[in-house]
């Protein structure tokens, strides 16, 4: 153990589930000689090795690539969605967040459509089911033309990056009091009806979309903006609007009349 | 072993064309009476699964992760290279393929390279198609940039998350293929075996990690798309699930394992902070375009890095490459950091690093271009280390990043087992001794979407498949000893954690095996390795039982593999006794100590076989030859 006059203690009082059925219960765990360097996620390491020491249970966490990119990570910190810092996934806060003797809550996300797994790791596949019913564009592989052969103004490939930025940790669920996927879908359709290449599909794409996320339980939006406050890919709520719009000019126009 | 590459014959550039046309075809009725099995979901194997489908095979796919978009693919920040030539700056399909053969330090094979390069173009028409928003010039046109050290503007990106962009493409590809009943998707699973029945790979064994059962599945194909393995030095670039274990049971029934001990050590990642560490963070290399990298021309220089004048700063890249400056590959770049911390002029808190300075660019520039070029790499650097790179220079290090070495496969990307398959990083084949920035995706996407679509219906077309269920004895061996090796992971109750020992190990990797690797060090690594094995199987705590999500067992079962293949990755850099791309033997060097690459002797591709457990493995030999590439010292000076 290191030495260092900056280390310091918290304690964790972390959900603690074996199973779906299982009740599940907070459980509070002391973590000592914490370096202010230590991410979130390595600070939840040091404590785990030591359960795994004990011969006792770790708790399962899950995280993969730990540069805030794949996704898989997703705590709620103290109450907050992904942790206090802003436009962040929680593998990117640092234990210099906190301070010697701080008592830290470490929750799954509580989405009804997120089933908690065991502990802190949840069911998210029902967001995959929503790209499955139409978040792409069907071209075969081998039968696109030259890249530069569509034009695609600056201004709108950058604003659909900003939406495609998405990284599917499904925080903006977790964060709406309704438990709304609307960001997520939002940005998908967004993403896909600002480019020139999705504009086909954009009908189809848009009631599949929505259908497949209605089926799936998701709230509905009601201008909270917690979505858009804990993104940690900073996706603005103007994605809803355009879905709404999407939405509404796919039912006017659609030949289908879902 | 028989290693046949089966290049097919003409020149170069008509090699692919002439090949499509020869390889026999499977009668689109047929194709869905074959069973495909894609193990992983990065761009390889989701560009593949995607492709498959949509030409009616039957696929399943599978992912250890929640979902098929989380895989590491998505961790590359800089681009994807293609011989477009857009910016009229003299590219071309040929010039591409030159520079990869030569960035590789001629230890690719010629004709596998060039393919890569003519399928370079697509892959971007491709992607574009599929809704990746590149980077676009005002008029609306791509944009691209010079990367790695290249000559040329030929590396497209989607800011600094090219990666993700195309996986999401080839991951939503993918998902249309699931929802059309082509595609049949297996998440959270991992593979733990590969079953081969009469000398044909024939399918896989996976553990469901929220049930524990182990399931059979069973194919006409397999393909293995599952990464590198630069956790071997448990401090990496790679995201923490990545391992060895797919490709390392395929070794074992039988796949030649091709120069294991070539690996990438990236230059611009953040320096660790302490034990705690539990991944390296790499910041892409775009940064060299415009930071300057220096280390004080004192030794212990501890003043804080604004307060060393000019003249007492060496840009040592500049100075000692001044044709490529801090442009040159990244494994001359690694190394000369290497060089200089091991001089003492290492600097940070633990002078294990070298500063990446922005001064000059931001007095040059101005810093919202510099903002706007690089700032989410700055946020991320901020993120970490808490300091601010724009105001003061940013303290990098070199990190194990990318594997060059992996699964040997002929042209068709076949291992030397029939029916099984390796794509993308899993497999050797095109990036030498040393990879080139920006090339990592495009290989990834060339294997799945366009040379596996190709190359499968050869064999397919041209092979007799048995009727065999999950009964079939091979399938029940297979589990039997899966079932063996989990209950004694779960039985031994020891001291140790998985991670402990995993750790140990990349010390020891890292230490005597790294970036600079000598005989001495190589046998005392081999010796280490050996010892922490033996420790591992007395002293390992991996509490729970395997009928449950278990973590600990997961990674236990990834370290078991790990501590097994660092034995083959060090016997593989203790034989090969030259200098060439990513791997420095020291005894092997130029006086000035540049690597000195040794053509006589080890122009070939070492290629491993399993004899069985405790026993040598026999090392074979794919020789090399280079017909249109000349082969000459690789000078970035």
């Amino acid at each position: 153990m290191s030495e260092d006059k900056n280390n310091f203690s918290v304690t964790i009082r972390v959900w603690r589930q074996n199973s779906p059925e299982d009740e599940g219960r907070m459980v509070a765990y002391k973590v000592e000689d914490v370096s202010p360097d230590m991410s979130f996620l390595e600070m939840l390491d040091v404590l785990n090795e030591n359960l795994i020491k004990k011969g006792e249970t770790p708790i399962t966490v899950e995280s993969d690539c730990r540069e805030g990119i794949c996704g898989c990570c997703g705590l709620v910190v103290n109450g907050d969605v992904h942790g206090p810092d802003k436009h962040s996934t929680v593998c990117q806060l640092h234990m210099r967040r906190f301070k010697d003797g701080d008592v830290i809550t470490v929750e799954p996300w509580r989405v009804g459509s997120f089933p908690v797994i065991r502990d802190l790791a949840v069911n998210r596949t029902a967001l995959d089911r929503i790209i499955q019913a139409g978040g792409y564009i069907s071209a075969r592989t081998g039968s696109s033309p030259d890249a530069n052969i569509t034009l695609v103004k600056q201004n709108d490939a950058e604003e659909a990056m900003d939406s495609a930025a998405c990284i599917g940790c499904g925080a903006c669920v977790a964060a709406c009091p309704n438990g709304a996927a609307m960001l997520f879908v939002g940005a998908k359709i967004s993403h896909m009806a600002l480019l020139p290449q999705g504009k086909t599909e954009r009908m189809e794409r848009a009631l599949n979309m929505i259908e497949a996320m209605d089926k799936e339980g998701f709230g509905n939006c009601s201008n909270e903006y917690e979505c858009e406050a804990v993104c940690p890919k900073e996706i603005k709520v103007s994605n809803i609007a355009r879905m709404n719009r999407e939405f509404l000019l796919a039912n006017f126009f659609s030949k289908e009349g879902k | 072993m028989k290693l046949n590459p089966n290049i097919p014959s003409g020149p170069v550039e008509k090699k692919w064309d002439n090949h499509k046309f020869n390889l026999k075809l499977v009668n689109p009725n047929n194709k869905r009476k074959y069973d495909i099995i894609v193990v992983g979901t990065g761009l390889a194997g989701a560009s593949a699964a995607a492709a498959l489908g949509e030409l009616g095979y039957n696929v399943k796919v599978f992912t250890l992760h929640d979902s098929p978009r989380r895989a590491h693919s998505i961790g590359a920040q800089g681009g994807i290279n293609a011989a477009k030539n857009y910016p009229n700056d003299g590219d071309s399909v040929w010039r591409l393929f030159y520079d990869t053969v030569k960035g590789g330090d001629y230890r690719s094979r010629e004709s596998n390279v060039y393919r890569l390069a003519q399928i370079s173009n697509q892959i971007i028409d491709h992607c574009v198609a599929l809704g990746v928003p590149f980077a676009r010039e005002y008029s609306g046109y791509l944009a691209n940039r010079s990367f790695g050290g290249a000559q040329v503007s030929r590396t497209f990106y989607a800011r600094g998350q090219t990666g993700q962009q195309l996986l999401i493409a080839a991951y939503s590809t993918m998902m249309r293929q699931i929802k059309m009943g082509t595609v049949k998707m297996f998440t959270r699973r991992e593979m733990l075996d590969l079953v081969v029945v009469n000398g044909k790979a024939r399918g896989i064994i996976t553990r469901n990690l929220i049930t524990g059962e182990l399931e059979s599945h069973i194919g006409h194909a397999v393909l293995l798309c599952t990464g590198g393995y630069s956790n071997v030095f448990y401090l990496s670039t790679n995201a923490a699930n990545c391992s060895v274990s797919a490709a390392w049971a395929a070794y074992k029934k039988g796949a030649g394992f091709a120069n294991p001990c070539f690996i990438q050590i990236h230059p611009t990642c953040i320096p660790r902070s302490g034990e705690h560490q539990s991944k390296l963070t790499l910041m892409s290399e775009s940064l060299r375009n415009d930071g300057r990298i220096w280390v004080p021309r004192k030794k212990g220089d501890k003043r804080p890095p604004d307060q060393i004048p000019e003249e007492e700063r060496d840009y040592y890249l500049e100075r000692k490459y001044p044709a490529f400056g801090n442009l040159v590959p990244r494994d001359i770049a690694s190394r000369a950091a290497k060089a200089m911390i091991d001089e003492g002029r290492g600097v940070g808190p633990t002078g294990q690093a070298v500063y990446l300075d922005f001064r000059d660019a931001i007095k040059q520039k101005g810093i919202d271009k510099i903002r706007a070029a690089y700032g989410n790499l700055f946020d991320m650097y901020y993120q970490i280390t808490d300091e601010d790179g724009y105001k003061l220079p940013m303290r990098i290090y070199p990190a194990p990043h990318y594997t060059m070495g992996g699964l040997w496969v002929d042209y068709n990307l076949m291992t030397t087992i029939d029916g099984l398959f390796a794509l993308g990083e899993a497999n050797f084949s095109d990036h030498g001794a040393n990879r080139l920035g920006a090339s990592a995706l495009m290989q990834g996407l060339a294997d799945g979407f366009f040379v596996i679509p190709a190359t499968i219906g050869g064999y397919l077309g041209s092979s007799k498949f048995e009727d065999i269920d999950g009964e079939t004895k091979e399938f029940q061996e297979s589990k039997k000893r899966i079932k063996e090796k989990i209950s004694r992971l779960l039985s031994i109750k020891g001291k140790g954690t998985p991670t402990e020992f995993h750790r140990h190990l990349g010390n020891v990797m890292w230490n005597d095996c790294g970036m600079s690797r000598n005989e001495h060090d190589l046998k005392h690594a081999i010796k280490k390795i050996a010892e922490i094995r033996e420790e591992f199987w007395k002293d390992v705590m991996v509490p729970g039982t395997n009928e449950e999500l278990n973590q600990t067992l997961e990674k236990a079962l990834k370290v078991s593999d790990y501590l097994e293949f660092a034995e083959l990755l060090a016997k593989d850099a203790l034989e090969r006794k030259e200098s060439c791309g990513g791997h420095f033997r020291e005894e092997s060097s130029t006086p000035e100590g540049e690597a000195k690459r040794d053509d006589d002797n080890f122009c070939h591709v070492a290629v491993w076989e399993f004899q069985g457990e405790g026993k040598e493995p026999l090392r074979h030999k794919e020789e090399l030859s280079f017909e249109n590439v000349k082969v000459t010292v690789r000078s970035y000076k």
